[in-house]
C-alpha cells in the first residue's frame, strides 16, 4: 500500500462495517479487475443494444449511433462480445 | 418478593416478556421449545406488543433477528443443538454486524447419534462466533441473566449478541421457585434500546457490504475490542441489578476457595451439585472448593487465574468433547489462563455428562478425592478423565 492510499484504522471506522455514505460504491472502480478489454468497432455496431441489456455491470454506455464502454467499471467478462449479433465487439488482452 | 413456580424455559420466557422485546423470531426445538412456546402465548393473549415471526428454520430465525435488530428493535430468539448448528453461519453475521440480540439456549447434545438431552457441545462448538456466552446454574439465574443480558448486549461499547445458556432438561424442564421482579422495576432497569444506527430512508446506510483484504481485518479487530469491554460492562450491570433485585452476579462465583487445596471449575447446573458435595466434604475437614463460571466468552482470564492460583489441584469439568484437542474447551481455556503463573496448580480435565448422562454427587466426590490426592502427591494420574463412561 502506498502512502497516498492510507486507509483509516480500526479505531476510526464505523462499528459493524456499516457504510454511512450512500452511493459510495461508485468510488470502487472495478475496471482494474479486467484481463481482457472489449473494443467496439463503431462501423459494425447497429445500436441494437443487446450488449446494453446483457452487461451485468451496466458498463455499456448508450450513444446516438453506437455504444461505448465505461472502462472504470467494466470487468472484462466478455458477455457483450459473446452476445453481439454483428460481432462488433472484440476482446483484446490488456497490455501490461 | 414474588416467588413463582417455573421451569428454566418458562423463567426465560417470563424475563423476555418483562424485557419488552420488540421482535422474536424462532423455530421450535427440544429442549428450548417452551421458551418460545410460552412467549407465543403471551403474544396471542395480547400481554406483549411483540412482533412474533414464525420462520421455517433456525437459519431464517437468526436472519430475521439480524434484520430486525438493525431497525433498532430489541430482539430475542432461542434454540438448542441442531438448531444452533443450523444457525452457525448467521451467528457470525449477528456478531460481525454488531447486533445486540439475546438468545436463550437450552444446551443439548449434537447428533449423531441423535440425542435430545443436555450437554454443552452445541454452544462450545460456537465459542469463536463472537457471541458473549453466559451459563446459568438454575431457573432463577436464567431469569436474572436474560434481563441483564439485554443491558450488556445493548451497551454502546459492547453492541454484541449474548447467549444465555441453561442445561437442557436439567434446568430447562425442571420446576423451581423463581423470585421475579415487578414489571416496572424491569422497565426502569432496562429502558428502551438506543441503537447506534437504524434503517431510516432519510439517513441511508449500507449494512453487510463487501469487505475485502483492505478492511475486513480492521472490523475483526473492533470485535476483539468490544469483547474486552464486556467484563467491565457486565460487572457494572450486575452491580446495578443487585440494587434492584438483591441478587449478586458477576463473571464467576466461588465456594470454599479461600482455603481450598483442590477445586472443581465448571459451568451450569453441575455447579450446584459440586457445591453441595464440597459443603459436605468441608464438614469432614477436606479443603475443597468450587469455581462456577457465569461468563465463558469473553473468558475471564484474570478472575479465573486469581480464583485458582492458590490451590494445588484443579479438576476442570467439560460437558462437551473437543475431538483431537489436548483438552476440552473449558480446560484449554483454564490452562491458558494459568500459564503465566510462577507456580501453577496441577490441572486435569473431567469430560462428563455427554448426551445427558447423569452426574451424581458420588461422581463429584470421586473427582474431589482424586484432586485432593493430586494436591497431596503433585501427580496427575490421568490428564483427561472420562467420568461415568462404560469401558
Amino acid at each position: 500500500m502506498t502512502a497516498e492510499e492510507k486507509k483509516p484504522g480500526w479505531k476510526s471506522l464505523p462499528m459493524g462495517a456499516v457504510v454511512l455514505e450512500p452511493g459510495s460504491s461508485l468510488k470502487y472502480k472495478t475496471g482494474d479487475w479486467r484481463a481482457f478489454r472489449p473494443l467496439v468497432e463503431n462501423e459494425k455496431c447497429v445500436n441494437c443494444l443487446f450488449c446494453w441489456i446483457y452487461c451485468p455491470d451496466a458498463a455499456i454506455v448508450r450513444k446516438e449511433k453506437w455504444v461505448e464502454i465505461n472502462y472504470d467499471y467494466c470487468k472484462g467478462c466478455g458477455i457483450c462480445a459473446k452476445e453481439c449479433p454483428k460481432e462488433a465487439i472484440k476482446m483484446v488482452e490488456e497490455q501490461k | 418478593m414474588t416467588i413463582v413456580g417455573m421451569t428454566g424455559d418458562e423463567a426465560v420466557a417470563y424475563a423476555v416478556k418483562q424485557s419488552k422485546v420488540d421482535v422474536v423470531a424462532a423455530y421450535p426445538i427440544t429442549p428450548q421449545t417452551i421458551m418460545v412456546e410460552r412467549f407465543s402465548k403471551y403474544v396471542a393473549d395480547g400481554e406483549v406488543q411483540t412482533e412474533y415471526v414464525c420462520v421455517e428454520s433456525e437459519h431464517s430465525a437468526m436472519s430475521a433477528c439480524v434484520g430486525s435488530s438493525f431497525t433498532g428493535a430489541r430482539v430475542f430468539t432461542a434454540t438448542s443443538s441442531q438448531g444452533l448448528a443450523l444457525m452457525h453461519e448467521m451467528l457470525y453475521i449477528a456478531s460481525g454486524l454488531r447486533c445486540p440480540i439475546v438468545m436463550g439456549v437450552a444446551n443439548r447434545a449434537l447428533s449423531a447419534p441423535i440425542n435430545i438431552h443436555g450437554d454443552q457441545s452445541d454452544m462450545m462448538a460456537s465459542r469463536d462466533s463472537g457471541w458473549v456466552q453466559i451459563y446459568a446454574e438454575n431457573a432463577q439465574e436464567a431469569y436474572d441473566w436474560i434481563i441483564q443480558a439485554f443491558k450488556i448486549a445493548e451497551d454502546k461499547d459492547v453492541q454484541l449478541p449474548v447467549s444465555v445458556n441453561i442445561d437442557g432438561f436439567i434446568i430447562s424442564h425442571c420446576m423451581e421457585g423463581v423470585d421475579v421482579l415487578p414489571d416496572d422495576v424491569v422497565n426502569k432497569f432496562l429502558q428502551t434500546r438506543k441503537p447506534l444506527f437504524t434503517l431510516d430512508p432519510d439517513k441511508p446506510v449500507t449494512v453487510g457490504a463487501l469487505c475485502f483484504t483492505d478492511y475486513y481485518f480492521e472490523f475483526k479487530r473492533q470485535q476483539v475490542e468490544a469483547m474486552r469491554y464486556v467484563r467491565g460492562v457486565l460487572n457494572s450491570v450486575c452491580r446495578e441489578y443487585k440494587g434492584v433485585s438483591g441478587r449478586k452476579y458477576g463473571v464467576l462465583e466461588t465456594f470454599g476457595m479461600a482455603d481450598a487445596e483442590a477445586a472443581i471449575i465448571c459451568l451450569g447446573s453441575t455447579a450446584g451439585t459440586a457445591r453441595d458435595v464440597a459443603r459436605r466434604l468441608r464438614e469432614q475437614g477436606k479443603r475443597v472448593g468450587v469455581v462456577k463460571l457465569w461468563l465463558y466468552r469473553p473468558f475471564p482470564t484474570e478472575e479465573v487465574s486469581a480464583a485458582l492460583e492458590h490451590v494445588k489441584a484443579v479438576a476442570v469439568f467439560d460437558r462437551a468433547v473437543s475431538f483431537g484437542a489436548p483438552f476440552g474447551a473449558l480446560c484449554s481455556d483454564v490452562v491458558s489462563a494459568l500459564h503465566g503463573l510462577d507456580v501453577s496448580p496441577k490441572i486435569f480435565n473431567v469430560v462428563y455428562g455427554l448426551g445427558g448422562r447423569d452426574i451424581q454427587p458420588s461422581d463429584i466426590e470421586f473427582v474431589f478425592n482424586e484432586a485432593l490426592e493430586t494436591a497431596e502427591t503433585g501427580v496427575v494420574k490421568q490428564e483427561t478423565l472420562f467420568l461415568g463412561v462404560r469401558e
